[in-house]
């Protein structure tokens, strides 16, 4: 089967669900959706034997060949890994939907077909094999999780989340767009596979380090990394089965993916595991810190996912140090991409159904803000069990699967300290302090989220709603996803074999040949380890926080408010938009004059640098004719009747001035020996003189007033630069002459070949008489236009409706 | 002779743009007049100006002035003159909507998009 094609499916559903939701009222557009990323799970469960092999699948088709461009799925451990997420998660967000959203109130099929189309582009994301086309898969993910943020686009805060998102992952979509080309001109080919082969010669090239960092800022700002977190809190605005599954389950995990994907190619480099490991270790402290601010439950949650994402980012950092230990090496890293890939896994289940239990209490109450909640346990018991257990698994409790994953993290970040290579062994001590100092924040805001909201006194009185249990179908996903916590706890190591080891073998390549060399047994009782120590402090600290939360929860408002990140982005924007503004107007004043100046002196420093540069002055008298009297003369007539122009008070004066300097270069036309001109000139100097003196007998009677033209010095510089300008380039240009004129061949077959006699009509008519036609066409298109200006009147006629009416 | 033609011409060039700067719609005007008879004249002067008779076939001549340059100012001339035209009834009317020559007062308002 070619599973490059089921990449699309989503996407051709999306075209028949608006028709489906007009024809088909009675039923609920999701129940139609979910059939997709049903049928779609099943499909791709049916590649999980092949992956457990260590195999992998490849199909593609063509969409540019001759650019080299196409689609190219890739199906390994990894691909197959996300996929299932992808497609599984969708089926029970989309389940969930169904009872969240209201048939006959919310613009359905708007909602499903954008949730189809990210579904396309996500799959696309984790299948591509192609640079080109992960990139038009990863910017489709980006626009869609844009629509689905200002689903409700009449709120403000919907828009404003929307954008923010927006402009945020798409800088990082199109920084990793250049390091993608980067990667394809320094490797010659567009395939992630072959680039991978090609790895230790890429090591060496000199943009190896600035494509690694552009694919970093794109997988940072996707994957809500410090400091580009800050979008994902305002996406919560999106309806909640879309944060439980885009800004949880799925897109976010797209930067992760990426990290994984490309780790075999950069691991060898210092630069990506600082990186990788040190950001996504302060992204872990900075949410899980930031969370306990958070009153609005789904802003907790979303605080928790930046910092989990941050978990998982720094257990990829620490598995690429591995390519530097080797295999043989006891060491915990080779088994950090197994900790991360497993964390991804349980980061996924538990996540999605606390988001979901989020918007079963926003459904029910009314209201997500946690201070005006309490006391649901009684009235919501089977959410308030399912939000246990999905806390307790982020806060890392048995038995539960989040407490095996941060074991493994934990350990990890141990090992780290014990790094001996790139200045690890100085800093590394201080990965385990804060990843513990984290885990103790995230206890604590674990334990906030699921007591605050369920126990302690009920307040009915501040709730919109009377708060009751959730229907049955709404608690249907979060119901699956909360035994896939318990189970994957007693079971890890089934998961383990069949998803997270292909995975594994995907991202650490240089450790091991087929799957069944990763030796990892994940057991839930390890002996008493210094991780387990480790986690008792922090059930006995978080605990001890907990309870005195009051108490020092108030701290987070004294915070000062104007040194925040989102302060910083809203800066940035104003500071943008106003600044360019600003910049816009300060030149652009509107004054003909001012748009002159920029011109002619753009025109000078261009010209005069030019010469001045290539040395390119000459002037040689060599070619020049005699200077004879009257033409002297007639140069001086020339430039006094320039002058009286320029000083004339009266516009009367110029005219006049004006006419006579075009019947002076009528005379130097009659004695250059030019007669046809000489004639032309005449006549339509006589005629522009006419023009002239109509225009200036229709001048308006208020500004008749004549007053000498003021001096103005930059003006004057400006018309003598140019003046000088054109004067060196006359000059130069005479005095460098390099091939002869053509004109001999006219004047020696103007008789034989066309039959005439005055070379300059001949020219005009026969040599080139094509100019002379368009020159016809273009007195005509003047004569035309002059008749429009004057006989149409638009404006008048407009008036005059505008009385009628 | 061509030396001189070249110091009468950047001299044009500088009367022109210092009118084409002013406020006065019909400086303007005038101004652009003046860069096409400088241009005419750049253009001649270019070609050279050392024939001694004009380019009509006679007998017994053999020095013709560059008929090229010629045929190319006859072009211009009458395109310039078109131009020009267009633009003396386009001030023209513009006297006639907006009351004004002063191009200062011609600019568009800030909310004028």
């Amino acid at each position: 089967m070619s599973f490059v094609y089921f990449i699309f499916i989503p996407m051709i559903v999306a075209l028949v669900i608006p028709f489906l939701y007009k024809k088909v009222s009675g039923i609920h557009t999701g129940w139609f959706v979910l059939v997709v990323p049903v049928v779609l799970f099943g499909l791709y469960t049916t590649l999980l034997p092949m992956v457990q092999k260590g195999e992998a699948h490849s199909s593609s088709f063509d969409w540019i060949p001759s650019l080299d461009i196409s689609f190219i799925s890739y199906i390994d451990g990894l691909s197959l890994l996300f996929s299932l997420l992808i497609t599984g998660i969708g089926s029970l967000v989309v389940l969930y939907s169904i009872f969240y959203l209201d048939k006959t109130r919310e613009q359905l099929h708007n909602f499903y077909v954008y949730l189809l189309l990210f579904m396309t582009a996500m799959l696309g994301v984790v299948q591509s094999d192609h640079l080109i086309s992960l990139y038009f898969f990863w910017e489709l993910t980006s626009i869609s999780s844009f629509l689905l943020i200002g689903y409700w686009y009449k709120r403000d805060r919907s828009r404003f989340g929307a954008l923010k998102s927006m402009m945020i992952t798409v800088f990082g979509g199109l920084m990793m767009l250049g390091g993608f080309v980067l990667l394809s001109i320094m490797g010659d080919t567009y395939s992630i596979r072959e680039l991978i082969a090609l790895a230790p010669e890429l090591a060496n090239h000199k943009w190896f380090v600035w494509s690694l960092v552009l694919v970093l800022l794109g997988a940072f700002t996707k994957s809500a990394q410090f400091p580009f977190y800050i979008w994902l809190p305002d996406a919560m605005e999106a309806p909640t089965p879309v944060s439980a599954y885009l800004h949880s389950a799925t897109m976010v995990k797209a930067g992760l993916y990426l990290v994984a994907r490309f780790t075999p190619l950069y691991a060898s480099s210092e630069y990506w595991i600082w990186l990788v490991t040190g950001i996504g270790l302060l992204t872990l402290f900075w949410g899980s810190f930031f969370a306990l601010k958070q009153t609005d439950l789904k802003g907790i949650l979303a605080f928790s996912t930046v910092s989990q994402l941050g978990l998982i980012m720094s257990l990829l950092g620490a598995g690429a140090i591995s390519f530097h230990t080797g295999v043989e090496d006891n060491s915990i890293f080779k088994y950090a991409a197994f900790a991360a890939i497993f964390h991804l896994v349980n980061h996924a289940t538990f996540k999605g159904c606390l988001f979901m239990i989020a918007g079963i209490i926003d459904h029910e109450t009314g209201t997500r803000d946690i201070r005006k909640l309490g006391g649901l346990m009684s009235l919501m018991p089977i959410t308030f069990t399912i939000a246990l257990i999905g806390s307790f698994s982020m806060a890392g409790l048995p038995p539960f699967n989040g407490f095996l994953s941060k074991e493994m993290f934990l350990t990890g970040m141990r090992s780290i300290s014990e790094f001996d290579l790139f200045a690890f062994d100085t800093w590394g001590i201080l990965f385990p302090i804060i990843a513990w100092i984290a885990s103790v924040f995230t206890f604590v805001y674990s334990f906030y989220f699921v007591f605050r909201t369920f126990t302690g006194k009920h307040k009915p009185e501040l709730l919109p709603k009377q708060a009751h249990e959730a229907p049955i179908g709404m608690l249907i996903s979060p119901a699956i996803l909360g035994s896939l916590v318990v189970a994957i706890f007693f079971i890890p190591n089934i998961i383990g074999d069949a998803l997270v080891k292909p995975a594994v073998m995907a991202i650490q390549p240089f450790l091991y040949t087929s799957t069944s060399d990763i030796k990892i047994h994940v057991s839930a009782w390890h002996g008493l380890t210094p991780e387990l120590w480790m986690t008792v402090g922090i059930i006995v600290l978080g605990y001890l926080l907990y309870l005195t939360l009051s108490k020092w929860q108030p701290l987070y408002s004294k915070f000062p408010e104007g040194f925040s990140l989102n302060r910083l982005y809203d800066c940035l924007m104003f500071l943008s938009e106003v600044g360019t503004n600003r910049l816009s107007r300060l030149y652009m004043s509107g004054y003909m004059r001012s748009y002159l100046v920029y011109m002619f002196t753009g025109i000078i420093l261009l010209t005069i640098s030019t010469v001045f540069i290539q040395n390119a002055f000459d002037m040689s008298f060599a070619m020049i004719s005699p200077i004879r009297f009257y033409e002297l003369i007639i140069a001086l007539v020339l430039v006094a009747g320039t002058v009286t122009i320029l000083l004339a008070k009266s516009r009367l004066t110029s005219i006049i001035a004006l006419g006579a300097v075009g019947y002076t270069v009528a005379l130097f036309f009659v004695i250059f020996n030019a007669p046809d001109l000489a004639l032309t000139q005449l006549v339509i100097e006589t005629v522009s003189v006419a023009l002239f003196l109509l225009a200036f007998y229709h001048l308006p009677k208020l500004n008749r007033h004549e007053n000498r033209m003021k001096f103005r010095l930059g003006n004057a510089l400006v018309a003598f630069g140019v003046g000088v300008t054109v004067t060196i380039v006359a000059l130069s240009a005479h005095s460098q002459k390099l091939v002869p004129s053509i004109s001999s061949y006219y004047e020696e077959t103007v008789y034989t070949e066309a039959g005439g006699g005055n070379i300059v009509n001949v020219i005009l008519v026969d040599y080139r008489g094509f100019d002379t036609l368009f020159e016809i066409a273009v007195l005509a298109i003047a004569s035309l236009g002059i008749i429009g200006m004057i006989k149409l009147r638009l404006t008048t006629k407009k008036e005059v409706n505008r009385n009628e009416n | 002779m061509e030396i001189v033609m070249c110091f009468v011409i950047g001299f044009l060039f500088m009367a022109a743009v210092y009118l084409m700067l002013s406020k006065s719609l019909l400086r303007i005007i005038i101004g652009t007049g003046l860069l096409s008879h400088g241009a005419h004249l750049l253009i001649l002067t270019m070609g050279g100006l050392d024939g001694s008779s004009p380019p009509v076939v006679s007998p017994g001549v053999t020095d013709y002035a560059d008929p090229l340059p010629q045929a190319l100012i006859l072009t211009a001339i009458v395109i310039s003159f078109g131009v020009t035209a267009f633009f003396l009834v386009l001030a023209y009317r513009s006297y006639q909507e907006l009351g004004t020559d002063n191009m200062n007062l011609m600019r568009g308002t800030e909310d004028d998009d």
